[in-house]
């Protein structure tokens, strides 16, 4: 039982890391989706 | 495993059917005049009875700017391709797009291929692949009134047997928990259109829409980390001997009471449950990142080029697969590898989840807590209990030497 719970813990954590990750790399839509010529939001 | 090849062969089969590309014979000798070179109510009732259409007189129909009027005539502006054409070549991909941004991609305007994705998605895909889940679900309630709970034949004997290491559960749970998430919020996104806004409402599925989303991007990672560990330890116990045909031959013992043939640390059963997820789990890892980073990583060009070579297509009858996709095409054939793959990863992870908790006694504890009654360990894995008592006895023997 200990080990599932902490294997479902892991999930959270390497969801919550890997959209962290991701989002600080570049790879959100918006910033995939745009360049210098496009202005998005303000 | 065969079972397995063949049923991805077919459902292989009717992806490529659905997709096929029209081929008709030319169609030139057809008199067009009438209507001024545009379709006619024969091409319109070819169509609509589902017959294949040449379109080339419609794809080729984009203009000729070397004949065109010149600029102080009428239409001269236009440059040789009225509206129309112009319409038409974006449509058939052959007009001369320049984007300031988002490179070949945005460059489409118009992708005619893009419907018959949609209709494949809306149509065979959701409504097959309901059908393999709710049989797979209707199979199992079947089985288990007719067979009932597979129980411990012997008696017990209170004593307990360490199956699973607390690495191992881990390892299982963490890709057993990335699964399940990725299985619904996968079908929330397949079905949700379908099933649950006519349910909720769009703006109760809004949110959950965005959620699953979010959820599915992120939790592939676990799945796919998962997947390499769950690999890693259990390959060696999974790779098959002659042992398997005993097992096999009285169909794991599963149809009958007291049947018990003997195995390893894996029977037959649990071997096709390792190799499909492994084949099945590397192939929607594959087709998922080249969804998660979109146009990044196209690999069906690549892939149908390498079936092509092996002649497999052609000789069941699809002729050569395209090799020249465009890169909304690449998506959508990632897209629908990436749900069929899906469908019987589901489907198959069902059964395994029903012989794992309410279809056997004493299966669950293997991945509970990690112990097993040794009677349930000596009548479905009996080989692998005379394994690890005479490992035990070794050691024993090896301690109990006195030291010199």
């Amino acid at each position: 039982m200990k080990a599932m719970l902490t294997a479902f813990a892991a999930i959270i954590v390497l969801t919550i890391g890997a959209s962290q990750v991701l989002d600080r790399a570049g790879f959100s839509s918006a910033e995939q989706g745009s360049s210098s010529s496009v202005r998005l939001g303000d | 495993m065969n079972r397995f090849v063949l049923a991805f062969a077919v459902l292989f089969a009717f992806m490529m059917q659905a997709f096929a590309q029209d081929t008709a014979a030319p169609s030139a000798d057809v008199d067009r005049s009438a209507t001024g070179g545009a379709q006619t109510l024969e091409d319109i009732l070819k169509r609509q009875r589902g017959e294949k259409v040449d379109y080339d007189f419609r794809r080729n129909a984009t203009g000729d700017p070397d004949s065109a009027a010149s600029m102080s005539s009428q239409l001269g502006t236009l440059g040789g391709a009225s509206d129309p054409e112009l319409w038409r070549a974006l449509r058939y991909g052959s007009a001369d797009v320049t984007v300031s941004s988002g490179g070949q991609v945005a460059s489409v305007l118009m992708q005619d291929g893009g419907m018959r994705w949609l209709l494949f998605r809306q149509g065979p895909l959701a409504t097959y692949g309901g059908y393999l889940l709710l049989g797979t679900l209707g199979f199992l309630a079947l089985f288990y009134l007719l067979r009932g709970r597979i129980r411990i034949d012997g008696e017990k004997t209170g004593r307990t047997i360490t199956r699973f290491k607390a690495v191992e559960r881990f390892g299982h749970w963490l890709l057993a928990g990335s699964f399940i998430l990725l299985g619904i919020t996968g079908l929330i996104t397949l079905f949700g259109r379908m099933a649950l806004i006519p349910l909720i409402g769009h703006d109760a599925f809004a949110p959950i829409a965005q959620a699953s989303k979010w959820i599915h991007n992120n939790v592939s990672w676990a799945f796919m980390i998962a997947l390499v560990m769950v690999f890693v330890m259990w390959v060696v116990h999974n790779i098959p001997n002659k042992t398997d045909l005993k097992w096999i031959a009285v169909g794991g013992g599963l149809l009958k009471k007291g049947v018990h043939p003997p195995a390893k640390k894996f029977n037959f059963g649990q071997k096709m449950i390792f190799w499909s997820v492994i084949v099945l789990g590397a192939s929607i890892s594959a087709s998922g990142i080249s969804l998660l980073f979109p146009f990044e990583y196209p690999m069906f060009a690549a892939t149908f080029n390498v079936l092509n070579s092996t002649g497999l297509p052609q000789l069941i009858g699809f002729g050569e697969l395209p090799t020249q996709l465009a890169p909304h095409e690449e998506m959508q054939y990632a897209q629908l590898w990436h749900s069929i793959v899906a469908f019987l990863m589901m489907a198959i992870i069902l059964a395994h989840i029903y012989i794992g908790s309410v279809g056997m006694e004493g299966a669950y504890d293997a991945m509970g807590s990690g112990e097993v009654e040794l009677q349930w360990a000596k009548e479905h894995h009996g080989l692998w209990v005379a394994e690890v008592e005479a490992a035990e006895k070794d050691r024993e023997a090896k301690n109990a030497v006195p030291a010199e």
